[in-house]
Order: C-alpha cells, then structure tokens, then sequence
C-alpha cells in the first residue's frame, strides 16, 4: 500500500477525530492571543482547509505543492493569509493554523499503523514535509498581503502630506511633514510648482519644522526644489530649520549659499512680505 | 527657412519661443538677436517659452548662451513663463541656468526688467 493512499485514507476515516483535535488546538492558539476569531469562524476554515487538504492529497503527489492538483489548497491559504494580514494577526499567528495541524494528524496515523512503525515513519515524514511547505506558503502569502498593505498606506500618506496653503495674495506656503524621500520630494515639487502657475505667485516658503531628519539627500531634493522655483521665476525661502537640522547640514558640508533659510515660518512670512511690499502697523 | 520673431516693447525686445529649436534656428536666433540689441539699443530681454512643453540640454544652453551675449551688449535677459514640468526636468539634468533671471510671466519678467534698470546698479542676478 502506498502512503499515499494509507494518509488519505486515514484522513478520511478519522475526519471526525482530526477535525476536534485540532480545533482544540486551535482555539488554545486563539484563546491565547486575545481571541480575535470567533469560535465559529475559526471551525469554517479549519473545515475548509481539511476538506480541500484531503482532496489534495487523494489526487496525488504530495512532494510538490506548486502543482495543479494544490492549486485549491494554495489559494484557500492566500485567502486566509490575506484576512489575517488585514485582520492584524501576526506572522506566528498565522503559520500557526497550518502547523497547529501536525499533533492531530499524527496522532491519527499512529492510531492507524500501530502494527507497522515503518509505515507510520514514513506517513509522519512525508505529512511533516507537506504542513512545512504549505506553513512556508502561508507566511509567503501572509508577507505578501501586509507588503500590499504597507504600499497602500504609503501612498495615502503621500497624497495626504502635500498640501500647498495660500498665505497672502502671491505667498505660498508648503508645511512639510515627515521624512523626505525621492518620491515624495518629486510629488511635493509638482504640486508646488503647479500651484505657482495657477496662483500667479512670486514667493514660496518651505516650512520643514515637520521634517524629522536632514540628510544630504533630503538637502539635495530642497535644494532641487528651490532651483526649479527659481527656474520658473519665483523666489524660495526655507522656514522652520531647527537648531539640529542647521548643525547637521554644516556637518554634512551642504552649501545652502544663495537659499534664504529661516528659524520660523513667521519670520519668512515677515520676509515674504517685505518683499511684495506690504507692511503692518500695530495700532 | 523659418525664423524667430524678436518683437520690440518700448526698451525691450521680446522674443516667444514656440517650435523646439535645432542648430540652425538656434544661430539664426542668436544672430537676429544680437543685431537687434545692437540696432534698437534695448536694455532688457524676455525669452518667453511658456508655450514650450519639453526643454533639452540643448535649449538651456542656447538661452544661457543667449544670456551671455545681451549681458555683453549691455541688455538683461530675462526668462519668464517656464512650465513646471520644464523646471523639474531642467534640475534634474542639472541645468540650474546660473546667471540667467526668471520671472512668472511676461508682465512680471517687464516689471523686473524695469525694476533693475531704474535701480541702476549691477543687481546680480540671484
């Protein structure tokens, strides 16, 4: 008899006794990590899973799982891994549900081949080969679906962190927050350059009080960014530089000769001002 | 063969750039300009390429260039109406156009002409 077939037909005979094991095991693992699954949930899928688990194995080859006879298992395990990701599971959690199913499934097959220890060696070695794979899948998928997740968060923070005010009739001011990266300095850059055609206006101040850390880089995209201004005829100041930032950009060696910086955005506004000609008296 | 207009504006003489240049229209250009400068004694010139979408390495060198030879002859260039997709490819090549002034538009690039020329003194551009 081939093992194979011997592990399928366990698998099918003693459905009834795997299926409650694990779903012992199982809600321990839930139980212990705050429980976010409902009991009810967590038996759909762990029905789910050993329904298309069983079928997989009955077909065949259990050496490799990339093939077409796992194309069900492999994609109800992306599923999976994809709901726990946006469900805020961890990795552990989640590989969990593959590997929790190893102590059940052995105990059956040992049940099974009490009379053949050989036989049961090799149904233990080839089920632990299988759960591994198809654990490792899992993570894949689960790494998978939270890189997705990251990049969309990215960028809804990119369109969120690039607003262009209006503080005078021709000043504009663009409060920075965050670390300045290549693609956000480029999309920053548009925005503001668009903005200074539509608005007409002459001075644009950068505030980067929000800008947690200068590097050269981030100095070379300002620096970029206020040679475009001056390309298309408007005058850059750069406000809110802290008293950190001013030493790291000395230490760096970073020539901001020919930029006007300034402690606070008050003070370029002042500026801004002085320059397009209005003044205030305090009455 | 095609030419570039130089219109003349009171003192200053205003050239709108709207084809994409090749050497020849380049030199032409260069030629008409210093003559015109020359002729009409204008003190101040606007380049206005706010109609161009695309500006190559080529084209920056030729309005630097441009530049140069009115500063000799005792004009000041002004490039006014550069689009911002042209801004940001010009730094990106690394073409920051030292010595060249800008402005938004044509009737604030004037006003800065008028500005500079009044105040008499060499104001560096910045």
């Amino acid at each position: 008899m081939s093992g194979k077939a011997s592990i399928s037909m366990i698998l099918q005979k003693r459905s009834a006794d795997i299926q409650a094991a694990w779903m012992q095991q199982l809600t321990t693992v839930s139980a212990s990590s705050s429980g976010r699954l409902a009991n009810d949930e967590l038996k759909r899928q762990a029905d789910g899973f050993l329904n298309v688990l069983n079928a997989a194995i009955k077909s065949g080859r259990t050496d490799n799982i990339d093939g077409p006879e796992w194309v069900e298992v492999r994609a109800f395990l992306d599923d999976l891994s994809r709901q726990r990701a946006l469900a805020g599971f961890g990795s552990e959690e989640t590989a969990t549900f593959v590997f929790s199913l190893k102590k059940p499934l052995f105990e059956a097959l040992r049940l099974e081949s009490l009379a053949d220890p050989q036989q049961f060696a090799d149904d233990v070695w080839s089920i632990t080969v299988l759960l591994d794979k198809l654990g490792l899948h899992t993570i894949k998928a689960y790494q998978r679906a939270r890189e997705g997740i990251i990049n969309r968060q990215q960028q809804e923070l990119l369109e969120l962190s690039t607003p262009v005010v209006k503080l005078w009739d021709g000043i504009l001011a663009l409060p920075m927050i965050g670390t300045l990266d290549s693609a956000r300095t480029q999309i920053v850059m548009e925005s503001l350059l668009q903005k200074i055609v539509e608005t007409e206006s002459e001075i644009a101040i950068l505030d980067i009080t929000g800008v947690p850390t200068v590097d050269t880089l981030v100095a070379q995209h300002l620096l970029k960014t206020v040679t475009a201004l001056r390309l298309m005829g408007a005058e850059c100041i750069i406000s809110g530089v802290r008293p950190q930032i001013a030493q790291t950009i000395v230490h760096l060696g970073v020539d901001l000769q020919g930029v006007t910086t300034k402690a606070n955005l008050a003070d370029a506004l002042a500026l801004a001002l002085k320059r397009i000609g209005v003044s205030f008296t305090r009455q | 063969m095609d030419r570039i207009p130089i219109l003349r504006m009171g003192r200053f003489l205003l050239v709108t750039l709207q084809v994409d240049m090749h050497d020849q229209l380049a030199l032409r250009l260069q030629d008409d300009l210093t003559n015109a400068i020359q002729a009409k004694g204008a003190k101040g010139v606007l380049i206005d390429i706010s109609a161009l979408e695309m500006v190559d390495s080529f084209m920056g060198r030729m309005i630097a260039d441009i530049s140069g030879m009115a500063r000799i002859l005792d004009a000041r260039t002004v490039l006014v109406g550069m689009q911002p997709a042209v801004a940001i490819t010009l730094v990106e090549l690394g073409l920051s156009l030292p010595g060249v002034d800008t402005a938004l538009n044509v009737e604030r690039g004037m006003r800065l002409l008028e500005r500079v020329l009044s105040d008499g003194d060499d104001h560096r551009p910045r």
